[in-house]
């Protein structure tokens, strides 16, 4: 059941963005600015190897040379990257804390305020479903949760700047071969930049016992969070990986620009989850986080899966399309999203299905919801090459639009090189009519309510691929973003 | 329980009611009838408070209530139900998720708590076995891709389970055959209780064959024309509405 009224109800008196707290925190911040410095800096801070050094600097040299894209149908003013602080992390921090025992309380209580308690969620362990938390503030990553039970069954899970210290080997092998550091201009000054973020491994044959998780918080003023994630499934490998993510209440934006790298091999599985709620500014547009991220996964593997699902309810502007290349033979990539833009937000999102081994199958279901000023664009890309014989994809793309002041678009591209392909695509826009509105007041239930019952029919098909304790959140937080929609 | 008086109400600037005047008491069945444009309809969506219809004079109490103050909702938990001439689609919303969600905003409203899920299930499927839906249909869509008769057989299922004091029935038996009609009337009837009231609007007498009114009225050029018991309806099936409009 992803509709419950009740809880529904009580969240829509909620007026104000719920996350949009400060922690007040001695912090150590990098001055704002971007330099070969800075990145030396960065790399000195977490004594790196030379050899991510050099990834580094290879890719702010061409980052240098790049420009930012402008293709989007999102509308923005230039962003000033030397204003921006590359390094901020509680002084707390400044030595990675052994337990949770050693971690600032204030930073706990941060994460106990958005509803993610890392302390009963290490005690309640065995108890109900655990899911294994890592949470990043800033720029580092505070604590990882369960990593005890998780390496019984041959898992890691750690923030990589750990990884990178730890598994050096594995890093080095898989980090830039999905998304290589050149490959565009935010994934370029991420990879120059890239300060923490999660690391799993699954090895052959595991199924990884519980849902993993990764929380990620921007607090400090004027930085941006530039994180990396990378998971490598090997052969026969399982695993269910979930990313939130929330920020201050604050006038200016603030930029997030995210690589995540999946890798499934032979046989293996991936399914990755967001739920999206960074700052979206206030009614007027002022501030927000300007989202601009890159997530691809590479199904390397024969009969290899990886699954995105996302539902992105935040941020000022979104630039995001995770993607997959299907490469071995009979692997299948799945988009399943959920993306509301209100107010003024803007969102440019979408997916790519590059098509490249035999009988590769690509799903995607995008879900658009618009309403106030919102302006939203699917922009999808679905493309077979040469080798891809009796590749397959379904699109199924559908707006709604809420109220005559938002608006929604669909860029639908293809690229058959194969004659063997067969290829569908839905598309549907439909508006929440007053006469359906009407139809249920008439019958008891409030405005809003039947807004969040009619969305949340809207988005079933999405939610429904979230693990079930977040399907219920998603629901819970697409009726606080829509919070004033109508009427 | 309803008291309407000298009841004026604007449609887009269009005068349509232009002083009505009925009283409702509890356990009487009303039919409201009339040709086509004399306002039958408008008179519906005004009680349940539908916007863009303006009320510009007259009064109207729902159990000693102002009913014109009150949101849609606030009607409807009230106790008022209208059967829609016209049912609205919702796709996606399954007739389950909406009349549960119906329920419980009227739960709410009384200060009863919310129904029990198993309980609510084995209510709704009773009704719909009255009304001879499949319950497959109850998981459907919100009337999505129902038939017109399906749509109609749906309000009443609606009725049944909402349990309203009264029900406003807006042309619920246009375009039913004989057997949909049967299931109509019956699902009224069932209903019907010393504390319950209905006004049934139609164009026709047919539903009343099966629904015997307490009082039929006529309503012409926004206004009650004439009054009478159950013969008044069958006079007007024989000599239809023109000696009243003349008169």
């Amino acid at each position: 059941m992803a509709t419950q009224p009740e809880d529904l109800r009580e969240l829509m008196r909620r007026r104000e963005y719920r996350a949009g707290f400060v922690t007040a925190i001695e912090s150590e911040t990098v001055p704002p600015g971007l330099s070969e410095d800075v990145i030396r800096l960065i790399s000195a801070n977490k004594r790196e190897p030379q050899w991510l050094l050099d990834f580094r600097l290879k890719a702010y040299r061409r980052w240098l040379t790049m420009e930012e894209p402008k293709w989007a149908h999102v509308h923005y003013p230039p962003i000033d990257f030397q204003a921006i602080s590359y390094f901020s992390r509680p002084k707390s921090l400044a030595q990675r804390p052994k337990s949770l025992d050693e971690v600032d309380p204030k930073l706990l209580e941060t994460y106990q305020k958005l509803g993610i308690p890392l302390k009963e969620q290490e005690m309640l362990a065995g108890v109900a479903s655990p899911v294994a938390v890592d949470v990043v503030f800033d720029s580092v990553s505070v604590a990882t949760t369960f990593k005890q039970k998780l390496a019984e069954a041959g898992v890691i899970f750690c923030p990589i700047s750990e990884a990178v210290q730890e598994y050096p080997e594995l890093v080095k092998k898989y980090l830039g071969s999905v998304v290589p550091f050149g490959d565009n201009f935010y994934a370029a000054l991420n990879s120059a930049v890239f300060t923490d973020g999660s690391f799993v491994y699954v090895p052959k044959g595991v199924r990884c016992p519980m849902e993993l998780s990764t929380y990620f918080r921007i607090n400090e003023r004027n930085t941006g969070q530039f994180e990396r994630t990378l998971i490598i499934a090997e052969d026969g490998a399982y695993v269910s990986y979930l990313e939130g993510c929330t920020a201050p209440q604050r006038d200016e934006n603030q930029l997030h620009a995210a690589v995540v790298e999946l890798v499934a091999l032979d046989d293996a599985q991936i399914k990755y989850s967001t739920v999206q709620n960074w700052y979206p500014g206030d009614e007027q547009g002022r501030g927000g986080i300007y989202n601009f991220v890159t997530k691809r996964g590479d199904c390397r593997g024969k009969r290899s899966r990886i699954s995105w699902t996302q539902v992105e309810t935040g941020s000022a502007i979104t630039w995001k399309y995770p993607s997959c290349i299907l490469r071995g033979d009979d692997s299948v990539g799945e988009f399943y999203s959920v993306a509301v833009t209100n107010n003024r937000q803007q969102a440019d999102t979408g997916t790519k299905m590059i098509h490249v081994g035999k009988n590769t199958r690509s799903t995607i279901v995008s879900k658009g919801i618009s309403a106030g000023y919102g302006q939203q664009s699917y922009r999808g890309l679905v493309r077979v090459l040469e080798t891809a014989e009796n590749a397959r994809n379904h699109t199924r793309c559908d707006s709604l639009l809420i109220g005559d002041r938002c608006g929604a678009h669909t860029f639908p591209y293809t690229e058959v090189r194969n004659p063997t392909a067969r290829l569908e695509h839905e598309a549907t826009t439909s508006k929440i009519a007053e006469d359906q509105l009407y139809y249920c007041r008439a019958r008891g239930i409030s405005e809003e309510e039947a807004v969040s019952m009619i969305v949340n029919g809207f988005c079933k098909e999405v939610f429904k691929e979230l693990p079930m304790e977040f399907a219920v959140e998603a629901g819970k937080l697409l009726a606080v973003s829509l919070e004033g929609a109508v009427g | 329980m309803l008291e309407i008086r000298n009841l004026h109400a604007t449609v887009a600037g269009k005068d349509i009611l232009k002083g009505l005047d009925l009283t409702v008491r509890a356990g009487e069945v009303h039919a409201i009838m009339g040709p086509n444009g004399s306002g039958k309809s408008t008179l519906a969506h005004v009680l349940a408070g539908r916007e863009g219809y303006e009320v510009t004079q007259g009064t109207v109490r729902f159990e000693g209530k102002n009913l014109l103050e009150l949101p849609p909702e606030a009607r409807a938990c009230e106790g008022l139900f209208l059967g829609f001439q016209y049912p609205v689609e919702i796709p996606g919303v399954s007739n389950l998720t909406l009349l549960k969600a119906a329920l419980n905003a009227q739960r709410k409203h009384r200060g009863a708590p919310e129904i029990d899920a198993t309980d609510f299930l084995v209510w709704v499927r009773e009704c719909a076995r009255v009304m001879g839906i499949d319950p497959k249909m109850l998981s459907r869509g919100v009337n999505e891709g129902f038939s017109g008769g399906e749509k109609k057989r749906n309000e009443i299922l609606q009725m049944l389970v909402l349990q309203p004091r009264l029900a406003i029935l807006d042309e619920t038996d246009s375009g039913l055959d004989i057997d949909a009609l049967k299931v109509v009337a019956e699902g009224i009837n069932r209903l019907r209780a010393p504390q319950r009231a209905f006004v049934l609007v139609t164009h026709y007498q047919r539903l009343l064959d099966y629904v015997q009114p307490d009082f039929v009225h006529v309503l012409a050029g926004g206004r009650i024309v004439k009054s009478g018991g159950p013969e008044l309806a069958r006079e007007l099936e024989e000599k239809g509405y023109g000696w009243l409009e003349a008169a």
